[in-house]
């Protein structure tokens, strides 16, 4: 075993020290999956993000459930994946501990050749405010803060000086059709409005991957096809990786590179979409 | 996140929940406006208090005596070499130690006096004493009537209002009245020559001395009867400087000091300069006046090592301003009462946005916020609802200290005829102090608010509904 995956497995057990009864059962000890792992800490690996035997178990009451148990994906530079599976199959948890919301029991994420596994809370706070952009199925703008405000917000963290956000919140919103609706609330807008405005504000920062959970979920399929198009363009036009949660197949289909199959926190198998990469 | 981003969302979370953040700062404010009033009225009260001492010439005052011996004391003790004179040779070397203003004779002799339309035989038997130019800023001149001595060689007096009850054949006032003379009676008095029989020492070198007796010194004097008329120029309710140096009574006429050295008249120390012998003039007691009070333990000590007697009423002074710290100090903590309540409405106030703003935190941590800018946001909301509080506070506290001390001049000026005083006094200090403790106060309450805001699950955060 090399020295990487040994130091992975350290920092796992120390991120999750407290319930590290949850964590023996999943700690990476076959032959095949250290020889997998030894693959997948190849920090200079060419994919954007890739996840190793990823265990994420929870309590509930007496009993474990796992979330996502021992998934290992990939994702290359500016390809657009939908992560397909029904309610329940862990589709959100491993959107959560690829964007650093969440921390795995064992195994390891290596985004953009760095390790989530090692990295401290601020450092995962850092790295969600340059590295990674996220839009949400019910859109989760700030409701008291306008457009602009909300797009500006995650400039503000990062620290970014006040005439350039204000130049940049404009061109996200210009590039998202909603220039004239900066001064709006978001309870002033229509869904798929609001949900563009939230695409703006996942990609003013120039993340290099965008994590959409369920994105289409609460618009109409017209909207939906929409939305869907705008991250394909903007994800094309910026060589983004996206990575995107639906349990909608057909609407998948239409626009995404390669689809994964999840089901009860598994990896139930991957296929390339021809007809979406074509496009 | 800078600093300016953060106060500029706090500022923003503050006005969106407006009524309720305004409740919180509003009791703040009256917290804070609590403490200001309770401590505004201590330090009114010391203020006064320290006014009064100042102006009675008690407290920066050292007083001087020639080192006595009547029991033997100091040679018991081992000290051996002879008291040194109280002299213009001593006078002179007060004068020179850093920090004097003016060093005077505290004058007392014995005198009699009647108006010059009097018998001789209705003269009164009284005691005369010196005052210096400097005695015009005492507190017993606040209500002087008349004006005081043109110069201090000028032949004028002073006299007590009790005293000018006597020379007028007015019935005494009863113990513990007030002296006052009306107007007219004061009228009747002042530009009034005033005759002042009294013993003058006259030095004469001829003075009989018995067989065997050492030649006479030119300390050696004779007393001689003389009279000196002197013009009323004000009556005055209170013995300036009353109670220092001791003497051999209240002195009821007050001349200028130079004027009454001028006189050379007998006093009470002078039989004992006489038994000493030595040249020039004695004092009995001098009084070292201090620019700073502060400096009179110092001067004290330097008058001591010169080889007097000092004393001064500093100790007793600086237990009054114990007694005054311990007042501060319970004022202090009933009115932090208030403001530990306030405290408490903060931490409820934050507790209650956390749960509505649960989301948003949420929404802030996956958009890159870390636990140390969210414990922030709350932190400086804390701040600033106790920097505003504070400040309110500290204006209202000294608005109420205005109202009452207003309401309380009022009533002083017409029932008990007492002029005006600042009872409640709020320095600028005090104003920042009160901002400051508000504001640490606040932040204090902030902090578990803050942290529990900090720790959010932001994967729980998000689904909250």
């Amino acid at each position: 075993m090399d020295e990487a995956v040994r130091r992975s497995r350290r920092s796992n057990h120390s991120v999750n020290g407290s319930d590290s009864g949850e964590t023996v059962t999943a700690v990476v000890t076959s032959k095949e999956t250290s020889v997998e792992s030894s693959r997948a800490l190849d920090f200079k690996a060419p994919e954007a993000v890739r996840t190793v035997s990823l265990v994420r178990h929870y309590r509930l009451g007496g009993s474990i459930i796992p979330a996502v148990d021992g998934v290992s994906i990939a994702a290359n530079r500016g390809e657009f994946i939908a992560l397909l599976g029904a309610s329940g199959s862990g589709k959100s948890t491993l959107l959560n501990l690829i964007a650093g919301l969440d921390r795995p029991n064992s195994g390891a994420i290596v985004v953009e050749g760095q390790n989530l596994a090692t990295l401290n809370p601020l450092e995962l706070a850092q790295y969600r405010r340059h590295m990674v952009g996220m839009v949400f199925q019910s859109f989760n703008l700030v409701p008291n803060m306008t457009l602009y405000e909300n797009v500006e917000l995650p400039m503000r963290l990062a620290e970014v000086r006040r005439r350039e956000r204000k130049a940049r919140a404009c061109e996200a919103l210009e590039k998202v059709g909603l220039s004239d609706r900066m001064k709006h609330r978001p309870s002033e807008m229509s869904g798929g409005e609001q949900q563009r405005a939230a695409l703006a504000r996942a990609l003013v920062n120039q993340p290099k991957i965008l994590l959409a959970d369920e994105p289409t979920g609460n618009l109409d399929s017209k909207t939906g096809n929409e939305i869907l198009e705008l991250i394909r363009g903007l994800s094309r036009g910026l060589d983004m990786t996206v990575l995107m949660v639906t349990h909608e197949r057909p609407l998948a289909e239409r626009f995404v590179d390669r689809m994964i199959f999840l089901g009860d926190g598994k990896l139930l198998g991957e296929t390339q979409n021809k007809l979406g990469a074509a496009k | 996140m800078k600093f300016y981003d953060t106060i500029e969302l706090a500022g923003r979370n503050l006005r969106e929940a407006g009524l309720r953040n305004s409740l919180t700062t509003l009791g703040i404010s009256v917290g804070v406006a609590s403490l200001v009033a309770m401590l505004s009225l201590g330090i009114g009260l010391q203020r006064l208090f320290a006014q009064a001492m100042g102006r009675s010439g008690l407290f920066d005052s050292v007083f001087v005596t020639q080192r006595q011996d009547l029991r033997g004391t100091r040679l018991a003790q081992g000290d051996l070499t002879p008291p040194k004179p109280l002299d213009d040779a001593a006078r002179s070397s007060f004068e020179k130690l850093l920090g004097v203003q003016e060093v005077y004779s505290y004058f007392t002799a014995m005198g009699e006096f009647r108006l010059e339309d009097t018998r001789p035989e209705d003269s009164h038997f009284s005691v005369v004493g010196g005052l210096p130019p400097s005695a015009r800023g005492s507190e017993a001149f606040d209500d002087f009537q008349g004006r005081f001595f043109s110069s201090d060689d000028a032949p004028e007096a002073i006299i007590l209002a009790d005293f000018g009850r006597v020379l007028l054949d007015l019935p005494p006032e009863p113990a513990n009245a007030d002296p006052k003379l009306t107007t007219d009676q004061v009228q009747r008095l002042l530009g009034k020559d005033l005759i002042l029989r009294f013993g003058q020492r006259s030095a004469d070198s001829s003075s009989p001395t018995a067989p065997g007796d050492p030649a006479p010194d030119n300390s050696a004097f004779n007393v001689v009867r003389k009279e000196q008329t002197l013009k009323i120029v004000g009556v005055v309710n209170n013995e300036p400087y009353r109670g220092m140096g001791g003497g051999p009574g209240r002195r009821a006429v007050l001349l200028p000091v130079g004027f009454a050295e001028s006189l050379n008249m007998m006093q009470p120390g002078d039989v004992r300069s006489l038994i000493s012998g030595g040249q020039g003039r004695r004092y009995n007691s001098l009084v070292v006046r201090v620019a700073k009070s502060q400096d009179v333990p110092r001067i004290e000590e330097q008058v001591k090592k010169l080889g007097y007697n000092a004393f001064s009423i500093v100790d007793a002074s600086r237990n009054v301003t114990n007694v005054f710290r311990f007042v501060d100090l319970f004022l202090a903590i009933f009115g932090s009462l208030a403001l530990a309540v306030a405290s408490l409405g903060i931490v409820n106030t934050l507790v209650m946005a956390i749960m509505e703003r649960r989301r948003e935190i949420g929404i802030m941590k996956a958009l890159g916020a870390s636990d140390g800018d969210v414990k922030r946001i709350f932190f400086y909301e804390a701040g600033c609802m106790g920097m505003l509080g504070g400040g309110l506070g500290a204006g209202l506290g000294w608005l109420i200290g205005r109202v009452i001390n207003f309401g309380t001049n009022l009533y002083l000026e017409r029932w008990v005829e007492v002029k005006p005083q600042n009872f409640w006094y709020v320095p600028l200090w005090l104003a920042l102090a009160a901002i400051g403790f508000s504001v640490l106060v606040s932040l204090s309450a902030g902090l578990y608010p803050a942290s529990r805001a900090a720790r959010l699950d932001p994967v729980q955060a998000l689904r909250h509904e």
